[in-house]
């Protein structure tokens, strides 16, 4: 099992986003995470959760501050480099954005064809992990004909399905049954033991409280604070589960 | 097993292996909707306009070529005993002039036969009254430009007076303006053919990217390339286009034929001469490959063009 480690894998140096000329949504947030750990997100709707996820999964440029991610500038990163990046990142997007035409299989199957893996490397693992996911017999259905739960299950199978360095989880288990919520934590726990750095967004405190290990970063009204120590270097670890009031979720 | 089929079979397993992946990235055969139509449509006429182009060429060249050296010596005298007396001094004048390769004087039934469409020889018409000059058909050696011709009126001038001296091409210029005119016609034609056909793939190309810009989204974020995607849009184009471009080039080659006949069927001797050569259909069967290409080409420019403009 792979040990957390204190290699800096994103930076964020002051940095502020604002939607064309609407008001800033995130305003000087500033934090690093390392390698190897496992962060939760929180804050109440609007605070900026989303938008600091897409930040972080290189779909949106902050309108200031710098971006270092994988020791490299994430702003001055020339596009054609981002493929590259962001082939290092699993994304559990919070609106599945499965592809409708495509079946389970071939959703989960995506980043791994997108990245050029041989198709015969690709059959094994899909099927195991749809099997994990507990959608085994339902590789062949689309996405339309699965259950929001469904849905997300393979969102989260195709965020996983390539190893990632850094797992971005934007609610990830909001649509599924408690079991399968746990189910899913420990996949990404499990993730985490290799060495992937997690990221999940979350408003739900239980599911925070069932990782002991993990740092936690709460959003208000775009400005980050730092309710469990988790942005000091060395970050604080939890000495008890946090309490709600505190997270404010 | 010798190393370079293996190498082949190794990269063509893996484009395959690619192909197949990629072309399921987006739904395929929904790209373009009724493109393939478009662009037969857009062969067939640009076929039409390249033969049609290809012909006049060539009847303007054949014409050219018959009159090139030809010159015609009229010998217009009222008096037939004259007329008869110079023509046959400039003959023999011209028969030893330089660079003159053939000099005949027109038989007297030729000349006849020429004038019969408007004078007619049936009785009652009055044709011996009629003063019809003598004529003498020259062959020249080269082209008969105005100097030769100024040498030709020096040497019949006292033996000929009654004389007149044209060259065959200039009674010709303006045939061959209005055929060099239709030809810059057919090359436009081919031009606004393929604007049209960049501008078309251009909009099907766009329609298709909004179609499908959510997928396209999905595949990014995961790392896709601007590459991969435009390989996609680039491969469903091309099918198109290739299904097109046949269908077009059968369309044009028959609607060629049968405008070939029709002109053949007139029986004139400059239209004979314009039909098409074997090149001239091999550079025919060349437009629906050029139209694949073109097609591609505009496809890619243009998926690239608005994937840059994503993050």
């Amino acid at each position: 099992m792979s040990q957390p480690d204190d290699a800096e894998i994103v930076h964020f140096d002051n940095v502020g986003l604002r939607y064309g000329t609407g008001k800033e949504v995130l305003t000087d947030v500033s934090f690093t995470l390392y390698s190897g750990r496992f962060y939760f997100l929180t804050g109440a709707s609007g605070a900026g959760k989303t938008s600091m996820l897409k930040l972080l999964y290189l779909a949106q440029r902050p309108s200031r501050g710098l971006i270092r991610m994988f020791g490299t500038d994430a702003i001055t990163l020339p596009r054609e480099r981002l493929p590259g990046f962001r082939r290092r990142l699993g994304v559990v997007f919070q609106d599945f954005r499965l592809v409708p035409h495509l079946s389970a299989f071939d959703n989960v199957a995506l980043p791994l064809r997108v990245a050029g893996v041989p198709e015969r490397d690709i059959v094994k693992p899909v099927t195991d992990m749809l099997e994990w996911v507990g959608l085994g017999d339902r590789s062949h259905a689309r996405p339309a004909t699965l259950s929001g739960g469904e849905q997300q299950r393979v969102a989260i199978a195709r965020a996983v399905i390539g190893r990632p360095d850094m797992l971005v989880a934007d609610e990830p288990t909001g649509n599924v049954d408690p079991e399968m919520a746990v189910k899913l934590l420990r996949l990404f726990e499990a993730l985490n033991r290799l060495g992937t750095t997690v990221v999940v967004a979350t408003h739900d405190v239980h599911l925070i409280q069932k990782v002991p290990e993990s740092l936690i970063m709460r959003l208000d009204k775009g400005r980050l604070s730092d309710p469990t120590g988790a942005l000091r270097y060395p970050p604080r670890r939890m000495a008890s589960p946090p309490r709600p009031d505190v997270l404010g979720a | 097993m010798s190393i370079l089929p293996a190498i082949n079979n190794a990269l063509g397993a893996d484009w395959r292996e690619r192909t197949s992946a990629e072309s399921r990235l987006l739904p395929q055969g929904k790209l373009s909707g009724p493109m393939p139509w478009v662009i037969a449509i857009m062969i067939g006429l640009t076929v039409v306009a390249t033969a049609s182009g290809l012909a006049l060429r060539n009847t303007a060249r054949a014409a050219r070529a018959d009159v090139a050296g030809g010159v015609t010596v009229q010998i217009v005298h009222g008096a037939p005993r004259e007329r008869d007396r110079q023509a046959n001094a400039a003959l023999a004048a011209l028969k030893s002039a330089p660079g003159v390769a053939e000099a005949r004087l027109v038989p007297q039934k030729e000349l006849d036969a020429l004038v019969e469409p408007w004078l007619g020889t049936t009785a009652g018409d009055d044709v011996n009254a009629l003063p019809v000059p003598a004529l003498i058909d020259v062959r020249l050696s080269g082209s008969a430009d105005a100097n030769r011709l100024g040498a030709l009126r020096q040497a019949l001038r006292g033996k000929a007076p009654a004389a007149r001296i044209d060259a065959q091409a200039s009674w010709l210029a303006p045939v061959f303006e209005a055929v060099h005119a239709l030809q810059w016609l057919a090359g436009g034609l081919i031009a606004l053919l393929a604007f049209a056909t960049i501008a078309t793939v251009l909009l099907a190309s766009r329609n298709a990217l909004g179609n499908h810009r959510g997928t396209i989204e999905i595949v990014h974020m995961l790392g896709g390339t601007d590459a991969q995607i435009a390989r996609i849009f680039q491969r469903s184009m091309a099918v198109d286009a290739a299904a097109g471009g046949i269908g077009g080039l059968l369309l044009g080659v028959v609607v060629t034929s049968l405008l070939g006949r029709q002109f053949a069927a007139l029986g004139s001797g400059m239209m004979a001469a314009g039909g098409l050569a074997w090149s001239d259909w091999l550079a025919i069967c060349c437009i629906p490959v050029g139209g694949v290409l073109l097609a591609v080409l505009t496809a890619r420019l243009t998926v690239l063009s608005a994937l840059r403009r994503m993050l």
